[in-house]
């Protein structure tokens, strides 16, 4: 036993230092001097000079903003649609079209973005040609594309929220004579808030991340971040590339410690509340 | 398609009692309940139109174009259906199969992108599951922390990840600089545009997706069990083969199909860190659609890989879906 306990947490530990080591080389390069990324020119470093390049390069500030605008309307609506998905799977019991919604919220997580990017792509001109709509591609047909992948990983973190908590509650209130719609803003929905807010945010980093699907379907004139990113990276290295990931690393990181600590606050909260009830009717 | 009349069968009483209602004299029932059932209904249909239109009718388009001849036009494919004195003629095309499956280039990227994948799912399940065993034996403050470590990376852009590993393996990277340094090496070895730095760059972005699901089954084991084993005389190691690995089998299946599954079609890992005399599937797709413009061949290659696919997503969802189903899913830093 106590070998095994050495074997696993020695890998986990060189785990550990190979997914970090890139990320934080790069937050150390983004201070770097020089231009070469593995020289470090200890003279003139820490120096801020690649995040001044960085904003005051109008192709990636138009690109950040436009891919900002996607991901907010993409989240938002992905986030209800996955919502009402992520119910129906965890609460309505068998109904007809069930496995087929199960199929549709599971296989466009691991779908490769190629295949999702180029059926897109084709679904658009296919309508475009049909009814005329959606007019050319753009800012609209990456936000349409990107609410369709990330509904599906909104669904995944509701339902298994919800799977997470038995209908006592629901039924409770319903036994009580509340109607099935203020069940579920004053019992469903605060339960699962926790795992809306996760699913919104994730919803919103998958659809600022994403490549391929969107390069599929954004047309000539529109490029968002990612596309820029790879289209610099494409040609070497570049520093202020550097300087983009640490600001986009550190934002993240603080987004994920806080939302993390608030989540284990409203659980141990909920958690004594629930002990403090337990008592009470003793 | 959830149909208007979908017969709505919840499993508790209150409810089970609305929906006889519905069924035999929904004429009869006050509106109330006719708009609860129409509530239920709009819950399961909003998004299943939704998914219905952007995930399930796409592929049907690109079936469709796999089928049909590429033309210079705008779109550059023709129409299947052709409308000759007003009867409708089907123009059915297997160029572009004849295409893929006679020029070898297809064929060879398309064993090549399998075997990369394979591969890769082997490597991390080999670092993932002492990875996910030992999150999961360690005290509950730490687990929290590490299972945060593990997820943080995929919160954080893919693209960029993928980047730093150019400045890491390049010729003049930070790796050939300790090499060098330590007089391991004499003259810069070549690690970028290899195999090596691909699976490196796999391995990397799809670790999490093997350890999460793993670390989720793990989690869950009974240490009785273990103890049961080493009092019935069992070796650590006999214990562990014997009671921990069948019991993870669920966990090994999902982490092993959430990594093959989109490494075969992965595209910016080999652009940015493959080889370039030999490319995978997904990179020829984008390739074929971009660059050739020739959309029914892309379409053709899609088909092959979703062929390829469908029967590992089938298992998945079986897998993940008797998951989800067994036990209440607790909240893994979601």
């Amino acid at each position: 036993m106590r070998a095994k306990g050495v074997f696993s947490r020695t890998v986990l530990v060189l785990g550990l230092v190979f997914l970090y080591v890139p990320i934080l080389s790069m937050i150390v390069y983004s201070f770097n001097n020089s231009r070469l990324v593995t020289v470090w020119d200890g003279a003139h470093s820490p120096t801020l000079k690649w995040y001044g390049v960085l904003l005051s390069d109008g192709e990636v500030l138009d690109a950040a903003w436009l891919s900002v605008r996607v991901a907010l309307c993409a989240a938002t609506v992905s986030t209800i649609l996955g919502t009402l998905a992520g119910t129906a799977l965890a609460r309505l019991g068998p109904f007809r079209g069930r496995s087929l919604l199960i199929g549709m919220t599971t296989a466009p997580i691991v779908m490769p973005e190629v295949i999702s990017g180029l059926s897109l792509l084709l679904l658009f001109v296919a309508l475009e040609q049909a009814i005329g709509w959606p007019r050319g591609m753009g800012a609209l047909t990456i936000t349409l594309a990107h609410i369709s992948f990330c509904m599906a990983y909104v669904t995944v973190v509701i339902q298994s929220r919800l799977a997470g908590f038995d209908e006592s509650l629901e039924e409770a209130a319903q036994d009580l004579g509340a109607r099935p719609a203020k069940v579920f803003w004053r019992i469903t929905l605060p339960l699962i808030l926790p795992a809306v807010l996760a699913g919104w945010l994730l919803a919103f980093t998958l659809s600022w991340d994403d490549l391929v699907i969107s390069q599929f379907v954004a047309g000539p004139g529109s490029s968002t971040l990612p596309m820029v990113i790879f289209s610099k990276v494409r040609l070497g290295v570049s520093p202020d590339v550097n300087a983009l990931a640490t600001l986009m690393v550190s934002v993240v990181a603080s987004g994920v410690v806080v939302a993390t600590v608030w989540m284990r606050h409203r659980q141990k909260r909920r958690e004594r509340d629930m002990q403090l009830a337990a008592a009470a009717n003793l | 398609m959830p149909s208007s009349e979908a017969p709505l069968r919840p499993p508790s009483e209150p409810r089970a009692k609305t929906a006889l209602f519905a069924r035999g004299a929904l004429g009869r029932a006050g509106p109330r309940i006719q708009r609860f059932i129409r509530a239920r209904q709009l819950i399961a249909g909003i998004p299943s139109l939704w998914l219905a239109l952007f995930f399930l009718i796409p592929f049907l388009i690109v079936l469709e174009i796999s089928f049909s001849e590429p033309r210079l036009a705008i779109p550059p494919y023709a129409p299947l259906i052709a409308w000759l004195h007003g009867w409708p003629v089907p123009h059915i095309h297997l160029s572009s199969y004849a295409e893929l499956f006679t020029d070898p280039l297809y064929l060879r990227s398309y064993l090549y992108s399998i075997m990369v994948a394979a591969v890769s799912t082997l490597i991390c399940l080999g670092l993932g599951y002492p990875m996910a065993y030992a999150i999961a034996r360690a005290g509950e403050a730490w687990r929290t922390f590490l299972l945060m470590l593990i997820i943080l990376p995929f919160w954080t852009s893919f693209l960029l990840r993928v980047y730093a590993w150019i400045g890491l393996l390049q010729n003049d990277g930070l790796i050939n600089d300790v090499l060098l340094r330590l007089g391991l090496v004499h003259h810069p070895v070549t690690l970028l545009q290899t195999d090596f730095s691909l699976y490196i760059g796999i391995v990397y972005s799809y670790l999490p997706f093997m350890i999460l699901p793993l670390y989720a089954n793990l989690e869950k084991h009974d240490p009785a069990l273990l103890e049961a084993a080493a009092d019935l005389g069992a070796r650590p190691l006999t214990a562990f083969l014997r009671v921990t690995l069948p019991q993870s089998l669920p966990g090994i299946a999902a982490g092993s199909l959430l990594v093959f599954i989109p490494a075969v079609g992965e595209y910016v890992i080999p652009t940015l860190l493959g080889r370039t005399d030999q490319i995978m599937i997904g990179r020829i797709l984008s390739d074929e659609f971009f660059d050739n413009r020739n959309w029914p061949v892309a379409s053709g290659v899609a088909i092959l890989i979703l062929l390829l696919l469908v029967v590992p997503i089938v298992l998945l969802q079986r897998v993940e879906r008797r998951q989800l189903d067994a036990q209440p899913v607790e909240e893994a830093g979601a």
